[in-house]
């Protein structure tokens, strides 16, 4: 038996030793415990916290654009769509071939659901479609039970209802972008489909429209669903951007248009508040909110009317006739030309080795400043801008708002050109030649100006020459304090503005007037104004010899463009207006009518004038 | 050459009483500490299933007393019975081993289950208690003075590598290890001299390379996952992250029952199986755990006590076999749960939900407490 106790011993002895190790692993065990549950404790606690707490946002409402009497002009539409929950479904297929008899899906479009479904989680729904109208809506919810995880939901969508009326100025929004995103670091361009204005005033005040996002805490496991909602942050509704925009002289300016192409701008001349800024043609806001197919993107792009350019801002054309105020106030204020000199015009001036063309062939015979504005006599103001130089009259015309930026608060804006000796040397390195000088006498040469600077520059002139600037947006008026709002004094002396006024009364309402046609009979809406035909191409003297092309049967690209800037009502000027026609032809045929239509709505849409109309009726 | 022989007790002891006396000497301490501890593997599963005892705590607890049945009958089984079948046993586990290899049914990319109609078996786990049962039975045999020799370990070598072989086929690394280490401890108790674990230590640093080429990329992965946690937090790493989360959010006295929100939200993979612990001391904190490693401790402590109580080698040698098998099930699976080694996929006794391993375990337990039932019945070396 001494193998059995020696065996015995050996055992006790080893089962001891291993019951030790066994115990020491234990305390092991309970120490790495410690150390998890208590010493570091904390770090876990955080870290299972960001597993359970899951933090999303709430898009806010984005804030309408109303016109200055609250018209919308954009606002948020509801919007009905049908989603699909994978879990739900079952067979996903089967349920979208049976969608697909109450509601048209595409194959590429059922393609891109089913990849989606595939990549979501099971319990989140899938858009299949938007924009769905009532009665496919009515007809999913009836065949509810054949449909198994459809669901139909309402969003928000953008929806503009004057849309092309108004396209270029109040822009549309789209889905974020990088560049966006790279810009901006709200929280809220995360979001898919959120929308961002992408032009326009969606652009320029998205902060203001957009709001600022509202946040939900909710308690989610680990394959995101939500259990509950935890905590709830309302966030700021998008706010109202009120323009100064009148929608029915918008529309009423837009539709004056017809087929043709260009721009019109109203604006206060007071206030500088823009009542109307219509390019033509525009194009439909809406379909870019919703998602432009390719195709009409190209079609958009190629369109040679340029439909997405906003020709009110970013078109520059030569202003021709419509900047001889211009000069007649260069030359007066100069002190080197007097309003009563004359001019003979014999129909042509001839300068250094070349010959000058007045628009009337058998010239306007001996003028004065006044008549030569009413007439638009360009012999007169060859002469004149020769006598004062360049230079005098782009200081006269950059007081006027010519040659830059307005500043309004649109993206885009183009800066036209003043030309001066100066600019021609650092832009071109060429001096400058005195011939140069005449055309830009009559708006042509290198002069640019776009139809906003046009429109601000007659503002400026009907004001008494008062540096109003371009307004848009029209804030409560404790916010915006009036002085402001007037714009600082140009110091032009009132007999120099008073007589170029006169002679753009007269183009309208004296004799040989070059816009007598579109003059207005009621004394109470009567207008003064310029008229303006830029020429687009170089008439040769041979073509002069055979007799110059009439527009009409030139090719549209080579018609000149016409032009016409005005302000009324003469006794009291309230309203500046500049129209613009790409190749209409003649300023005073084609742009002064428009112009006269627009100006007379306006003057007859003024508040002051419509009180004034309701205590006539009221004393009889 | 005269033998030891085997000499009756004569009537003195419990192992010539009838059942009903030989329940009346059960340890019942042992009976008290495991309805304890499945008591609160009910509670876990209870809580995993959000507050159910649908689907899991109400067939654990049919297991558990089913398991209860299987412990009071292989606790009046005579030693010398179990003795006798320890070769059979082991040799009808291999066979099931074999046929899993070659028909059985997978889950999560291993074939482990062995389907029966109505029930499944999951081999491996039995093979776990044949396995102590015939080293037992071996080395009840071997006198200390032979035990030292290299040529006698030649058959519990082959005992333990053939079952290694067929788990790690399946892929079951966890059941691999467990049975080499349950046959390191077993032979250590037997007397096997220490020098002979320090050659087998160098070898398997030697064959260490060779057995990385022949792991599935899985069990590879899982190695890398366990050195590197952070590496792929959604990944592989997950489990182990994930687990380190809830633990650490547990805190000292926990977040209350049913309220774990690590396990309650799901963020806790696998809850109810491998990973009940970290619900649990989630739930009741590091007082909660202590609590639970201190009845384990107690079982393995009245395992100790029974074995040094025998009076013959086999049920020893059987006594420590068994606690050093449920040693390593909570050790491994609580060690594996706390990111202390790699996950390996051991349950925790009792508590974890699972058929086989639970009913084995209660088995293994019968056989503790025939040992204790029968310590005073002496058996000669050569007896079979």
């Amino acid at each position: 038996m001494r193998g059995e106790t020696d065996r015995y011993k050996t055992f006790s002895r080893r089962a001891f030793l291993l019951a030790g190790g066994k115990l020491a692993l234990f305390t092991a065990i309970l120490g790495r415990l410690y150390h998890l549950q208590i010493l570091e404790a904390e770090r876990y606690a955080t870290l299972a916290e960001d597993n359970r707490i899951n933090l999303r946002l709430l898009p806010p409402q984005r804030g309408r654009i109303v016109d200055r009497f609250g018209e919308p002009l954009a606002l948020n539409r509801q919007n009905y769509r049908v989603t699909l929950v994978a879990e739900k479904a079952g067979n996903a297929r089967a349920v979208l071939d049976a969608l697909a008899q109450i509601v048209p899906i595409t194959d590429h479009e059922r393609a891109k659901i089913l990849r989606e479904l595939e990549r979501s989680r099971r319990f989140i729904p899938v858009t299949v479609r938007e924009n769905l109208n009532w009665t496919e809506v009515a007809t999913i919810e009836v065949n509810a039970p054949d449909l198994p995880g459809v669901a139909t939901d309402v969003g928000r969508s953008r929806f503009y209802p004057h849309g092309e009326h108004l396209s270029h100025l109040i822009g549309y929004v789209g889905a974020v972008s990088e560049s966006d995103q790279a810009r901006d670091d709200d929280p809220l361009l995360e979001l898919p489909n959120f929308p961002v204005g992408k032009d326009g005033v969606e652009r320029q005040h998205d902060q203001t429209l957009r709001g600022s996002a509202g946040a939900s805490e909710v308690e989610v496991n680990a394959v995101g669903r939500i259990i509950r909602e935890l905590s709830r942050e309302e966030g700021e509704q998008g706010r109202e951007v009120r323009l100064t925009i009148d929608l029915p002289v918008q529309r009423m300016a837009y539709e004056r248009f017809g087929e043709e192409s260009g721009a019109v701008v109203v604006m206060d001349v007071l206030t500088g508040e823009v009542l109307a800024l219509a390019s033509m043609p525009g194009y439909d806001p809406n379909a870019f909110a919703e998602g432009l197919s390719d195709e009409k993107w190209r079609a958009l792009l190629a369109d040679g009317k340029h439909p997405l350019v906003n020709k009110a801002i970013a078109g520059q054309y030569a202003p021709g006739s419509t900047f001889k105020m211009m000069v007649a106030l260069a030359a007066l204020e100069s002190g080197l030309v007097d309003a009563s000199q004359r001019v003979h015009c014999s129909g042509s001036y001839e300068f250094g080795d070349g010959t000058f063309h007045c628009w009337k062939r058998e010239g306007h015979g001996s003028v004065e400043m006044e008549t030569a504005i009413r007439q638009s006599c360009d012999v007169y103001f060859y002469e004149t801008a020769r006598r004062i130089g360049i230079d005098r009259i782009a200081a006269m015309a950059k007081k006027f708002g010519m040659g830059r930026p307005t500043a309004i608060p649109l993206s885009g804006e183009k800066p036209g050109l003043m030309p001066s000796r100066e600019w021609k040397r650092e832009a071109l390195g060429q001096v400058w030649h005195q011939g140069e000088t005449l055309i830009a006498g009559i708006g042509q040469g290198y002069v640019l100006a776009t139809p906003l600077q046009l429109a601000l520059m007659t503002a400026r002139l009907a004001n008494g020459g008062r540096a109003v600037v371009p307004r848009l947006v029209r804030f409560p008026l404790d916010e915006d304090p009036e002085p402001a709002r007037a714009g600082a004094d140009l110091h032009i002396s009132p007999d120099a503005l008073a007589l170029v006024v006169r002679g753009m009364e007269g183009v309208v309402n004296g004799p040989g007037g070059t816009a007598n046609g579109v003059r207005l009979a009621d004394p109470n809406l009567q207008f003064g104004g310029k008229t303006g035909t830029s020429q687009v191409r170089r008439i040769t003297e041979k073509e002069r010899e055979r007799g110059v092309k009439k527009n009409e049967e030139l090719p549209w690209r080579q018609r000149d463009h016409a032009l016409f800037v005005g302000f009324g009502p003469i006794d009291e000027p309230r309203y500046a207006v500049a129209v613009v026609v790409e190749h209409g032809g003649g300023g005073a045929r084609v742009a002064a009518p428009i112009a006269r239509d627009v100006l007379k709505l306006v003057m007859e849409r003024d508040p002051s004038r419509k009180q004034h109309v309701i205590a006539q009726v009221s004393e009889g | 050459m005269q033998r030891e022989v085997f000499i009756d007790s004569g009537g003195l002891g419990p192992a010539s009483l009838g059942w009903p006396e030989k329940l009346w000497h059960f340890n019942w301490l042992v009976v008290v500490l495991l309805v304890a501890i499945a008591t609160i593997g009910f509670a876990m599963l209870y809580s995993a299933a959000g507050g159910n005892f649908e689907p899991w705590a109400i067939r654990q607890m049919g297991r558990f007393a089913m398991g209860l049945a299987i412990l009071a009958f292989a606790g009046v089984v005579d030693i010398r019975v179990w003795y006798r079948l320890a070769y059979p046993l082991y040799a009808l586990a291999l066979c099931l081993l074999v046929a899993v290899a070659v028909a059985g049914s997978g889950a999560m990319g291993a074939q482990r289950w062995l389907s029966f109609g109505f029930f499944q078996i999951q081999p491996s786990e039995l093979m776990k208690v044949a396995l102590v049962l015939a080293l037992a039975r071996h080395f009840h045999g071997v006198g200390v003075d032979e035990v030292g020799r290299p040529s006698r370990l030649l058959i519990p070598l082959g005992l333990v590598l053939m079952p290694c072989v067929l788990v790690m086929r399946q892929p079951d690394l966890g059941t691999a290890v467990m049975l080499l280490l349950a046959t390191a401890m077993v032979a250590f108790m037997a007397g096997v001299r220490l020098w002979m674990y320090g050659a087998a230590l160098g070898l398997f640093a030697l064959s260490a390379p060779v057995a990385w080429e022949f792991m599935h990329e899985y069990q590879k992965k899982r190695i890398h996952t366990f050195l590197d946690p952070n590496s792929d937090p959604l990944g592989s790493g997950y489990h182990i992250l994930q687990s380190k989360i809830a633990l650490g959010s547990g805190g000292l006295f926990g977040q209350g029952f049913m309220e774990g929100t690590q396990s309650q939200l799901n963020f806790l993979p696998e809850k109810q199986t491998d990973f009940v612990f970290t619900m649990f001391a989630e739930e009741f904190g590091l007082a909660g755990g202590l609590v639970l490693i201190v009845l384990y401790g107690l079982l393995i402590a009245q395992g100790l006590s029974i074995a040094l109580k025998s009076r013959n080698h086999f049920g020893r040698l059987l006594a420590m076999g068994v606690t050093t098998l449920l040693f390593l099930y909570v050790f491994i699976n609580m060690a594996m749960v706390m990111g202390l080694v790699p996950v390996v996929g051991v349950p925790l006794p009792l508590v974890s939900y699972g058929g086989t391993a639970m009913l084995t375990l209660m088995f293994s337990f019968g056989l503790l407490m025939s040992v204790s039932v029968h310590r005073d019945v002496r058996m000669g070396r050569g007896m079979g």
